[in-house]
C-alpha cells in the first residue's frame, strides 16, 4: 500500500459516536489521544513507522509506560534491537524509571536477538519460538500491551522471507486474538510506508512519524495515515520529545467559537486603565504592545503580570530574548520585585531561544506548558524574535491565539519595531489583536521621550490621546497630557511649559489680589472722610446749640431788667 | 564406509570433543519429529558415542526460550563444543548441518 492511496481514507468531521464506536486504549500522550478521538484502537495492532531517529521507540515506550502509570494495563517490550540494559538507560532521560516497572512486575522486556552470522537455515521452520515466548511474557505480567520494536530486523537476520511473510502475518492475527493493544514500529522505505511492506499485515491503524530538518531547525511531525473505524485527525501534527517524555499538538485552529468575556482586568496601571474606555483589559482577549527599542514593553507587561498575579492568579512567560533571573533583576530597577510571585507559584518563565527550535515546536512547547500551568495570562515577549517565513509566524500566532482564547486566557504579547516604524510582520499581526498599546519614542528638543497611544481596543471607547509616561523608580507612571496650541508636549518643553502657565497663573492671582487690596483702601479712605464730615457737623450743631441758650438767657435777663425798673419807677406793675 | 567417511572427519582440528547438542521444539508436530530423526541421523553418521540430545520442548518449558534466544522452531542449539551455535529449521538439508555443526568446512555448497 503506497502512502498515498492510504491517504484517500482521510476522515471528514469527527463525530461523536464514531469515537465511541470501538474500543480504544488511551496512549496517555498529549495529543495524541485527541488526533486519534480517544487512543490506539484496543486489543488490535498499530504500526508506527518513520525515519531513524524519529522517535518511534520512545513513543512506544511511552505508550507502555503510560499503560502501566495511567491505566493499569501491564505491558510487554519485546526489542529486536536494543538489550533490555540499554532500552531502560535510554529513556530515564524521559524520566521513566522502566527498571522498577521491570521490578515490580508492571513490564517484561524481552530482548530477542537476531543475528545472522550465528544463525544457520536448515530446512523448514516457524517462528513458534517467539510466539512462545511473547506468550510467556504477556502472562507474566498480565499484559494488556504490547510493543513489539522493530518487527524487521527479522528480515536481516533470517533468510527465508516467504516464511517470515507468513509469520508475521499469523503474529497479528495471533496478538489481536489474545486481545492485546500493540504497538509495532518499522522503519520507513523509500516509497512506502515501511522497508519490507509490514503495513499490509496492520491494517487497523498506522502512524507515521517524520523528522524534518529547515532551515536547519527540526520539526517532529506526526500523522494519523489511516484509523480503520474511527475518525481522526488527518493533518500533520508536530510532536516533541524532551525531558518531560512525548507529546503531540493538535495544531488545528479553535475555530472562532470562544465566549466573550465581559470582565475587565486591569493593566497593573492607574493611567493606562484611565485611557482605555472600559478601566483595562478584557479578559481572555489579546493585547499586542508594540514599540521600538527601549521603549518599555518588557516593563509594562511586567506591569500587567504583577496585577495578574495580585488577584491571585496565575500566569504564564514566554521569554525569547532574556533569561527570567535578568528580567526579575530589569523589573527591580522600576520597582517590581517578580521574585515572590515566582516562589508563590504564580508566575513560571519559560525561557528559550528562538533558534533552538522551530516555530511548530514553539508552539508544541507552549501548547503542553500551558495545558499543564493552565495559567489566567500568558504574555509572549517579543513576538518579534519568532523567526520564519511571515506567512509561518502569522499562522503559528493565530494558533497561539486560538488556543488561548479558546481557554479564556488572556494573552499578552509584545513586538519590537525596527526604527523605521510598522513591521510587515506587525501589519498582519493586527488582525489577531484585540487591543493595540503602541509605544512611541517622541523626539524634539534635543531628547527623546516615551508616549503611548491605544491603536485600537476592540469594544471599548477608548482614549484617542499620545500620553507621555516615565519609568520611574515606582514603576511606569503616565504623566497629564499638556494639549498645547502646537500640540502635545512632552518632557522638558513641557516642564517649560508647565512652569510658563505657573507663572503667569501666580500673576493672575497677584493681580486679583492687589485689585481687591486697592477697593479695600478707597473704601476705607471714604469711610473716614465720611466719619471726618460727621464729626464737623456734631460740632457746629453743638456750637449752634449752645449759642441759642446763651440768646435766651440774655432775653430773660433783658426781660427782668425791665420788670424791676418798672417796679421802680412807677411803684406798680404796669 | 562410514568409517572411512568418519575418520578424516576425526582428525580435522574443527571436529574434535564431545557435542552437547540441544533441540528446541514446540510440541509433536511433524517438523519437530522430521529434525530430531534428521538430527539422530547426522550424529549417528558422524559423532558415534561423543554426543548428548536434550529436547526441549517449548509448550512446556516456555522460559527457556529466552536464556537460548530461541526465535524459530525447531531450532538446534550446539551448546558444547565453544562457540555456540543456532541451526533452524528441519535440518533436512544435511549439508548445512554439517556445516553449521563445524563437521565440514564451509567451502561445501
Amino acid at each position: 500500500m503506497s502512502i498515498t492511496a492510504s491517504n484517500s481514507s482521510a476522515v471528514a468531521a469527527p463525530t461523536a459516536e464514531a469515537a465511541q464506536s470501538l474500543p480504544k486504549a488511551r496512549t496517555g500522550i498529549t495529543g495524541l489521544d485527541e488526533v486519534t478521538f480517544g487512543g490506539l484502537p484496543a486489543g488490535r495492532p498499530t504500526l508506527v513507522c518513520g525515519g531513524p531517529g524519529c522517535g518511534k521507540t520512545l513513543l512506544a515506550t511511552t505508550f507502555l509506560v503510560n499503560g502501566v502509570v495511567m491505566f493499569n494495563e501491564p505491558g510487554v517490550f519485546v526489542s529486536f534491537e536494543e538489550s533490555s540494559d540499554d532500552l531502560i538507560q535510554n529513556v530515564v532521560s524521559l524520566g521513566y524509571d522502566l527498571g522498577a516497572l521491570v521490578a515490580q512486575k508492571k513490564i517484561a522486556i524481552d530482548f530477542v536477538r537476531v543475528e545472522r552470522s550465528e544463525i544457520e537455515e536448515s530446512g523448514e521452520y516457524d517462528l513458534e519460538g517467539l510466539f512462545v515466548r511473547l506468550d510467556y511474557a504477556i502472562k507474566s505480567v498480565g499484559a494488556k500491551r504490547v510493543v513489539l520494536d522493530t518487527l524487521e530486523v527479522l528480515f536481516a537476520g533470517l533468510g527465508d522471507t516467504q516464511i517470515l511473510r507468513a509469520e508475521i502475518r499469523r503474529l497479528f492475527a495471533w496478538l489481536k486474538q489474545r486481545n492485546v493493544t500493540a504497538l509495532i514500529t518499522a522503519e520507513q522505505g523509500s516509497g512506502t510506508l515501511t522497508r519490507f511492506g509490514i503495513e499490509e499485515y496492520v491494517s487497523d491503524c498506522v502512524l507515521l512519524l517524520d523528522n524534518r530538518v529547515s532551515e536547519q531547525i527540526t520539526t517532529r511531525r506526526l500523522r494519523v495515515v489511516k484509523y480503520r473505524g474511527s475518525a481522526h485527525g488527518t493533518n500533520e501534527y508536530p510532536f516533541l520529545i524532551d525531558a518531560q517524555g512525548v507529546s503531540v499538538l493538535p495544531v488545528t485552529s479553535a475555530g472562532l467559537a470562544h465566549v466573550a468575556s465581559d470582565v475587565v482586568i486591569s493593566t497593573g496601571i492607574p493611567g493606562l486603565n484611565q485611557m482605555l474606555g472600559a478601566g483595562g483589559f478584557y479578559r481572555g482577549t489579546s493585547i499586542l504592545v508594540s514599540g521600538t527599542a527601549g521603549t518599555g514593553k518588557t516593563s509594562l507587561a511586567a506591569h500587567f503580570i504583577e496585577a495578574v498575579c495580585a488577584r491571585g492568579e496565575r500566569c504564564l512567560y514566554f521569554a525569547f530574548e532574556e533569561s527570567p533571573a535578568q528580567i526579575v533583576r530589569n523589573m527591580r530597577s522600576i520597582g517590581l520585585d517578580l521574585q515572590p510571585r515566582v516562589d508563590a507559584g504564580l508566575l513560571r518563565f519559560e525561557a528559550a531561544r528562538p533558534s533552538l527550535f522551530g516555530l511548530e515546536m514553539h508552539l508544541a512547547r507552549m501548547y503542553r506548558e500551558i495545558e499543564e500551568f493552565a495559567p489566567a495570562a500568558v504574555v509572549l515577549d517579543p513576538i518579534s524574535a519568532l523567526r520564519g517565513e511571515t506567512g509561518d509566524v502569522h499562522s503559528m500566532l493565530l494558533r497561539v491565539i486560538d488556543l488561548l482564547k479558546s481557554r479564556g486566557i488572556t494573552a499578552f504579547l509584545t513586538n519590537l519595531l525596527s526604527v523605521e516604524g510598522m513591521d510587515q510582520a506587525d501589519a498582519g499581526m493586527s488582525s489577531l489583536m484585540d487591543t493595540w498599546l503602541s509605544l512611541v519614542q517622541l523626539e524634539s528638543n534635543g531628547e527623546r521621550n516615551r508616549g503611548v497611544y491605544v491603536l485600537k481596543s476592540r469594544g471599548m471607547n477608548h482614549s484617542n490621546q499620545i500620553r507621555e509616561y516615565q519609568l520611574t523608580s515606582q514603576g511606569v507612571k503616565l504623566v497629564d497630557a499638556y494639549l498645547g496650541s502646537s500640540g502635545v508636549l512632552t518632557g522638558s518643553a513641557r516642564i517649560a511649559q508647565e512652569m510658563v502657565d505657573a507663572a503667569s497663573a501666580v500673576r493672575r492671582a497677584q493681580d486679583k489680589e492687589r485689585k481687591q487690596r486697592d477697593i479695600h483702601r478707597k473704601r476705607a479712605a471714604l469711610e473716614r472722610q465720611i466719619e471726618e464730615l460727621r464729626a464737623e457737623l456734631e460740632s457746629e450743631e453743638e456750637e449752634a446749640r449752645k449759642s441759642l441758650l446763651h440768646d435766651e438767657e440774655l432775653e430773660k435777663r433783658l426781660q427782668a431788667e425791665k420788670r424791676a425798673m418798672a417796679i421802680q419807677r412807677g411803684g406798680t406793675a404796669p | 564406509m562410514n568409517q572411512a567417511m568418519s575418520a578424516p572427519m576425526q582428525e580435522s582440528p574443527l571436529a574434535g570433543g564431545h557435542y552437547n547438542l540441544r533441540l528446541y521444539v514446540a510440541g509433536q508436530t511433524p517438523k519437530s519429529l522430521t529434525a530430531l530423526a534428521n538430527l539422530k541421523k547426522i550424529c549417528e553418521e558422524h559423532l558415534v558415542g561423543r554426543y548428548h540430545i536434550e529436547v526441549i520442548d517449548l509448550l512446556e518449558h516456555p522460559q527457556l526460550a529466552a536464556g537460548d534466544q530461541i526465535l524459530a522452531v525447531p531450532t538446534l542449539v550446539r551448546r558444547l563444543p565453544e562457540p555456540l551455535k543456532r541451526i533452524i529449521g528441519n535440518l533436512s538439508d544435511m549439508e548445512r548441518v554439517l556445516v553449521g555443526l563445524d563437521l565440514r568446512p564451509v567451502t561445501a555448497p
